[in-house]
Order: C-alpha cells, then sequence, then structure tokens
C-alpha cells in the first residue's frame, strides 16, 4: 500500500495513470485511436512540442520563462524556407545548422538581456517575442512560402523512415535523452535547479547564476531553431503567424509535468509526459467529434489542475522555512 | 541634555504594565516572566544582546506574537492583544528598523493606510486626508508636502512620516526599534527633536538601541533583557553606564565552552587595507592555522559586509588578500571555494540550503568539480561523499535522496555545513554560526568548532553574542562603523572591553 501511495505521490506516476486513463476512454468510444500506428502517430505529432518544452523547462528550472520560442519558430521557420526558395541548390544538412545556429542566437539575445541588463525575463520575451515576429514579417514581406516552393530533400527529411519511425519522432527520441543527460548528469544541468530553488544559496555555492539562465535561454533559442525547420518541413508552409501562441502549449506542458513555475523543482519524465498528455488530448478530441472550442477549455482546466496540484506540493515543502523564519531574531 | 527626567516624573502612573510575559518557540525560549513598565511623557530604554528579547517583546505588545502567559494591562486595565489591529486599536504603535511604508504611495496615503477618512458615500475623502495629514506634519515641524510620493523622501523624513502616521492613529504608546539605525548624525537629532516633542504631547514611548549615548541623552528609564529575561529596570540617573553594561552581558562568561586547546600553526590568511566604498574601510587581520578569530561588532558595523567581501559575493575597492603565502584574487565565490575559503551564511533557510534539492545534491554542490569526471557527474561519488559528511555531522535523515526541506532546523544547518566541510577548505568563515538556535544544539556547534580548529582549520567566527565570542575565540577583533575598533587576545578579555570598543563608548571606557 505503502508503495502504490508513494508511487502516486510521484507526478511522473501519475501523469502515467492520467495518459493511460484518457486513452482508455477514448478507446472506449473509439477502438481505433489505439492502436500502435495512430499512437506512433501521435508521438511523432507531439515531437516538436515535446522538444520545445524541454527547452522550455530548463528556463522554468532557472526561475525564468522564455515567451519567445514560438517566435523563433517562426523568424528560423521562415528564414530557412525562403533561403531554400531563393537557393534551392543548398543542402539541407546546411539549412539544419542555419536554423539552429540562428535559434541559439536569438537565444543568446534573450538571455543577454537577462544577464546583462538584469531585466525581468517576462518583459524581456515579451518584447523579443513581438521582434523576431515583426522580423519574420519583414523578411517575407507577409508572404507565405508554400510547398512548391520548397525543395523535396527540404520536405522529406522530417518524414523520412528509420526503423519504422519518422525522423521527426527520432529527433525527439534524442532529445529526450539528450534532456535527461544533460539535467541529471553534468554541472550545467544541476545549476538549473539550484539556481531556481534558490538563488542566494546557488552563488554562494560557486554557481554563476547570471551565466547559468544565459546558458537555459541558449538551450531554449537552440532548440526553437532547430523546431523552426521542423515545423515548416512537417506543415509544408512558412508564414509569419507559424506556431502563433505555441508558447504557451510548451508552458502548459510544463506546468501539467510537475514543472515549478518557482524554479529548482521538474524532471525531463515530468515534462515529457506533460507533453504527451496535451499531445493526446489534441490528437483525440476531433477524432471523438468535440468541438475546438471545447478543446480549448479542457486544456484550460487541465493547467490549473496541475497548477494546483504544484501549489500543494510546494506548500509543504514550504513549511518547515516558514516555522524558521518565525523565531524570534 | 542630560539624564534629568522632567519635574513630575515621580508621580508618574505607568499607562502600560507587561508583567510575567512568557513565549516559547520551538526549541527555543524566547521571553520568560519578564516585566515592563512605560510612563506617558517619558522614553524607556530597552536594552540588551542580540537574542535578548527584544524583537519577541515587541511583537507581542503590537499583537504579532501572542504571549504564553503574563498579564498586559493599559490603564489599569487588563487588555488581549490577539491581533495587530487590536494593538493599534488601544493606541500601541511601532517604528521599525527598516520602516515599513509604501514607495509607491504619497505621503499622506502612507499616514492613513489602513484607515483612511471616509465621506458619506463611503469613498475616501482625499481632501480630508491631505488636511488631516498635512496638520499632523506641521505638528511635528514636518516639512513634507502630503503630496510626494515616499520613494523621494530621504530616509529621516520617511521617519517622520512613520511618526506621523503612529499619531494619525491617535497612538499613546510609541515602540521605536532602533530608529537611529540607519541615520546620520544631523537626521538624529532631528529624531530627538521629534522625541522630544511626543514626550511633551504625553506619549510612552519604548526607545530601542545598542548606543549607550543616545540611551542618555533622550530616556528617563530603562529596562535590561538577557537570555529572555529581565535584568534591571529603573531610572536612568540612578544608574552608570557601566552598571548598564554589567547588566546586559552579566552572565557568567566561564559556563561551559567545549574550547579544546588547538596548535596554532602558520598564517594561513593574511588580509591587508581591505576597503568598500560603502561597508567598511581598511581592515587588516591575519589567520593562523588551528585559529578561532572572532569577530564582534553591533549590527551593521561591517563583519558579515566584510567576510562577504572575502568571499567573493561584493567587491572590496582596494586590499589584497593572501593565502598561504601566495597572493590571490577572488572575484566569485567560486575564486574562494577553489582558494579553499568557505562562507557559511548567517541565514542559513535563505541563503545555505536549497530546500527543494536532495541532501546529496546540497552537499556535492560546491564539489561537482571533483565528483564529476569528464563533464559527466558521477552520482556514487556524490553518495559517498554525501555519506562521509553526514556521518561525521551525525545528520539525522530516512534517506540521503530526501529533500533538504522535510528535515529538522537544525539538521538542514547540519547539511549546510557538511556541503562546506566537503570542499575541504582552508579557512571557514561562520557568519552567527548558533543564531536562533536553542542551547543544546548551540553546545553541538561549539564542540563542532572546535573540532574543526584542532583539525587545523582556520575559522572566522562573525558573532553578535559575547559569551560566544569569549567562549570561543583565540584572538577576537571588534568592529564598529566598519573599522576595526580593537583587537584583543583571549587571555584577561572583558566583556566591558569588547562592548566599549563596539559602541565607543568612553564613559565607560574611563
Amino acid at each position: 500500500m505503502t508503495i502504490v501511495r508513494s508511487l502516486l505521490a510521484r507526478r511522473e506516476a501519475l501523469l502515467v495513470l492520467a495518459c493511460l486513463l484518457l486513452l482508455a476512454a477514448i478507446t472506449a468510444r473509439f477502438p481505433a485511436f489505439s492502436t500502435p500506428k495512430n499512437l506512433a502517430g501521435v508521438f511523432n505529432d507531439t515531437s516538436i512540442l515535446i522538444m520545445m518544452a524541454l527547452g522550455q523547462s530548463a528556463v522554468i528550472l532557472t526561475k525564468s520563462i522564455d515567451l519567445s520560442v514560438a517566435a523563433n519558430v517562426a523568424l528560423t521557420g521562415m528564414t530557412v524556407a525562403m533561403l531554400n526558395h531563393l537557393v534551392p541548390g543548398l543542402p539541407v544538412v546546411v539549412l539544419i545548422l542555419v536554423a539552429i545556429g540562428m535559434g541559439m542566437l536569438l537565444g543568446a539575445i534573450n538571455g543577454f538581456l537577462v544577464w546583462w541588463l538584469d531585466i525581468p525575463a517576462i518583459v524581456v520575451t515579451l518584447g523579443t517575442m513581438t521582434i523576431f515576429r515583426g522580423l519574420a514579417f519583414v523578411e517575407s514581406g507577409g508572404a507565405w512560402v508554400n510547398a512548391h516552393e520548397m525543395s523535396p530533400a527540404f520536405l522529406e527529411l522530417p518524414r523520412t523512415l528509420i526503423l519504422g519511425l519518422p525522423v521527426l519522432s527520432w529527433t525527439g527520441l534524442v532529445a529526450i535523452v539528450l534532456a535527461t543527460l544533460l539535467f541529471t548528469r553534468t554541472g550545467l544541468g544541476r545549476a538549473f535547479y539550484a539556481t531556481g530553488g534558490n538563488a542566494v544559496a546557488a552563488v554562494y555555492a560557486g554557481i554563476d547564476i547570471g551565466k547559468t539562465r544565459f546558458l537555459a535561454f541558449v538551450l531554449s533559442g537552440t532548440v526553437a531553431g532547430l523546431c523552426g525547420y521542423l515545423w515548416v518541413s512537417r506543415y509544408a508552409v512558412a508564414y509569419v503567424d507559424v506556431a502563433s501562441g505555441f508558447e504557451l502549449d510548451t508552458i502548459a506542458a510544463c506546468v501539467i509535468g510537475g514543472v515549478s513555475t518557482i524554479g529548482g523543482v521538474g524532471t525531463v519524465g515530468g515534462v515529457v509526459l506533460g507533453a504527451l498528455f496535451l499531445g493526446i488530448i489534441k490528437n483525440a478530441l476531433p477524432v471523438i467529434g468535440i468541438s475546438p472550442f471545447w478543446q480549448m477549455a479542457i486544456s484550460g482546466a487541465i493547467i490549473i489542475t496541475a497548477v494546483v496540484i504544484n501549489a500543494r506540493g510546494e506548500r509543504v515543502k514550504g513549511r518547515v522555512i516558514l516555522r524558521r523564519k518565525e523565531l524570534p531574531l | 541634555m542630560n539624564a534629568m527626567p522632567s519635574t513630575d516624573t515621580p508621580t508618574t502612573e505607568p499607562i502600560l504594565k507587561m508583567t510575567g510575559i512568557s513565549k516559547t518557540f520551538p526549541g527555543v525560549k524566547a521571553l520568560s516572566d519578564v516585566a515592563l513598565e512605560l510612563r506617558p511623557g517619558h522614553v524607556t530604554a530597552l536594552i540588551g544582546e542580540n537574542g535578548a528579547g527584544k524583537s519577541t517583546l515587541v511583537k507581542i505588545l503590537t499583537g504579532i506574537y501572542q504571549p504564553d502567559g503574563g498579564n498586559i494591562e493599559i490603564d489599569g486595565k487588563k487588555v488581549d492583544l490577539p491581533t495587530a489591529e487590536a494593538a493599534q486599536d488601544l493606541g500601541i504603535t511601532a517604528i521599525h528598523q527598516e520602516t515599513v511604508l509604501f514607495d509607491e504611495l504619497t505621503v499622506a496615503e502612507n499616514i492613513y493606510i489602513g484607515h483612511q477618512p471616509r465621506n458619506r458615500y463611503g469613498l475616501i475623502d482625499w481632501a480630508a486626508m491631505h488636511a488631516r495629514a498635512a496638520a499632523i506634519l506641521h505638528g511635528i515641524d514636518a516639512p513634507i508636502s502630503t503630496r510626494t510620493r515616499l520613494k523621494d523622501l530621504s530616509i529621516a523624513q520617511r521617519h517622520l512620516v512613520a511618526i506621523a502616521r503612529a499619531l494619525s492613529i491617535d497612538a499613546r504608546i510609541v515602540i521605536m526599534d532602533e530608529p537611529t539605525a540607519a541615520l546620520s548624525y544631523k537626521e538624529v537629532e532631528e529624531l530627538f527633536g521629534i522625541i522630544d516633542r511626543l514626550k511633551k504631547a504625553g506619549k510612552a514611548i519604548l526607545f530601542i538601541s545598542h548606543k549607550f549615548e543616545e540611551v542618555w541623552q533622550i530616556c528617563e528609564y530603562f529596562a535590561v533583557f538577557r537570555d529572555g529575561r529581565q535584568v534591571g529596570a529603573g531610572r536612568l540617573d540612578e544608574v552608570s553606564h557601566n552598571d548598564l553594561v554589567k547588566l546586559m552581558v552579566g552572565r557568567d562568561v566561564t559556563q561551559a565552552f567545549p574550547k579544546l586547546p588547538a596548535e596554532i600553526g602558520d598564517v594561513v590568511l593574511k588580509v591587508d587595507g581591505y576597503c568598500h566604498p560603502t561597508e567598511f574601510d581598511q581592515v587588516s587581520l591575519e589567520l593562523r592555522r588551528g585559529e578561532i578569530l572572532g569577530l564582534y561588532g553591533l549590527v551593521g558595523a561591517g563583519r558579515s559586509e566584510f567576510c562577504q567581501a572575502l568571499f567573493g559575493v561584493t567587491h572590496p575597492s582596494a586590499g589584497t588578500v593572501t593565502l598561504s603565502g601566495k597572493p590571490i584574487t577572488v572575484r566569485s565565490p567560486s575564486d574562494a571555494i577553489d582558494a579553499g575559503i568557505v562562507y557559511v551564511p548567517e541565514e542559513r533557510g535563505r541563503h545555505g540550503a536549497i530546500t527543494a534539492m536532495s541532501i546529496v545534491s546540497n552537499i556535492s554542490l560546491p564539489s561537482l568539480k571533483v565528483t564529476s569526471r569528464r563533464n559527466f557527474l558521477r552520482m556514487a561519488e556524490e553518495f559517498d561523499l554525501a555519506r562521509k559528511y553526514a556521518e561525521r555531522l551525525d545528520l539525522r535523515a530516512a534517506s540521503l535522496s530526501q529533500p533538504v526541506g522535510t528535515l529538522s532546523g537544525g539538521n538542514q544547518q547540519k547539511v549546510v555545513i557538511g556541503k562546506w566541510l566537503a570542499t575541504l577548505p582552508k579557512v571557514i568563515i561562520l557568519d552567527e554560526p548558533t543564531k536562533g538556535i536553542d542551547i543544546g544544539s548551540k553546545a553541538a556547534v561549539h564542540a563542532f568548532m572546535s573540532q574543526l580548529a584542532v583539525e587545523g582549520l582556520a575559522v572566522i567566527m562573525v558573532s553578535s553574542e559575547i559569551p560566544e565570542i569569549l567562549g570561543m575565540s583565540d584572538r577576537v577583533i571588534v568592529m564598529r562603523e566598519g573599522r576595526m575598533a580593537g583587537v584583543f587576545e583571549r587571555e584577561g578579555l572583558t566583556p566591558e572591553a569588547l562592548v566599549r570598543a563596539a559602541t565607543g563608548n568612553k564613559e565607560a571606557a574611563a
């Protein structure tokens, strides 16, 4: 009994259970949903969200937030799509490197502003979010880049099957492995947790919290840049409003996955499950015939539920500190 | 203006009488059987070391804490102070060290926050508010516009606003908790002018200060607290400076401090002419292997600031540091840790532990360079390190993977100390190592500190507790207002000498 209870106390177990219940409910109404092929499709569909949510979680762990990731996708996506259109002979590898490099640069701009100018991350990325989208408009003049203007190689890469799974899914899987290594096995990962967990203690322990935050933003931007290419190629279209509002999905995946909005708490497994949970809902609701408006309301209700569960967890942890503060000084 | 109470004093009845007040916090007896009397038109000084229970008493008087026992009488009637509001309604108000006001609001809004004058529709009557605020400010000769935002005022002017606020709620009992700590000499004089006017207006004032000269300048009565007890009270003109110092520190200083004889070795740390633009000036010291150097002074004397600069948290403007004969430059805590200097901060809850992280991760955090290989952390090494120091410090925990936030305060403390010992430092700086912990834990910390010295560590101990300084230190440096006010050897050091150096009290020195 205690094993069950302690298992349930872990966010990951709770999410697995929630995902299974959700799948069971959907399957009851629509059995075809739970075929391996369809589930693989759901995972493929959710890969971009998983990757970007992992980037976002690094930022949130350091007690910051990156609102500019979706605009980053739009700008890098538009840039590589136009580059592909204008210079059709350019190998896709070069375009991917351009996307990654550009995303990294955009992330570095965020990180730099947060680090050196000491501006709150929410303000910085609210600004850069608008700027990045504006730049996407400026460079494209508001025009779309459509499928026929893209080279076949550009379009096919994410769809190419390796061992039965598309490259897009493999990218997601590789990102999960890399993020797990980074978060649990490197000093930088530990610094993310320490910076958000207690910035003052982190400074005293010799961690440069400004640099740590900067690197979290660089990571988040880099992932967004790569996803810029993946997105445009997968949906075979680039326009200014690509991924509009997607930054909120990445944050929602983190929150549902148990990442504390005040930093310092969260796991890769939780974030991945949080993203998958959203992915399942997104894919399932149209199938079982629920209107898109209800989808949004349901997503919102789930986010609030997750925040309530997070807040209760944090309160238990906070109590000890509070009692110490009440001591006479 | 010396201690001549006004002519009518002997007949003045106390407006406030507290008797038998006790208050216990988990593990700490903050106040036991304390008494205090305040008289209208007079200032009573409340004197005592840090941790003597002064702040707890103020919080009881302002309704923030509830006493476990005892009586509070106002005008001879027993009263209860269940909430801050209740205390305010009875005319008790406190002006705190860091005055609690609102930067973005105007002077009038600050004065009337929480009890704004209303018009007949229940809306705020702005005209009346400004008029009344102006009248109150005029009454205390404070030439401040009621429409100025608080952030545009000097600290002294903010005090005036706080005092005006006290008057606006018709306070009869005004508590001033170290009101002069942040004021310049001239501002202090102005504040004393106001206190004089409050006295004339018949207010009873409780004045908490470490500075004896101020006490003598404006107070008529005194009460001395020590270790949560009232150890003396009466009229100031019946006692001398030395009497007060004795009351304040006069406990049995030879009480058991487990200082072991440690072999004092070579100079490890040498600091020369350390300066900071605002916090301290020309601090120099030498620290030897096996030595415990006490750093004593009043709150705000610049001790912690000096140590933080030594640790690279802030940056000195001048001065050099030599460690084991080699000059070092410390630009960040990471440099200091690499060089072998560590700092265990004062507020361990806020500055020390990362409560959401596991015990292992907390202990290994400053040592990750050692426990990782080719930039990859090795969990097994981290566990070994944590286990070693958990055993050494007798840490009580179900598992080393549990979050530090789930441990008791004393055990959190051990995690923080273990974290620093794991870096194998040469110099360890302990800032108020026993502040706010109970007697039993104190003894354990002292024994441990002594053990560290025996093992050859050089220890700097910042402390505001005289018995601790006298009991543990091989040598003591006293700081006052950012400067070194004296260096004392352990032999023949008296509490009076320390207090004199720390307060700059010349009469007591005579």
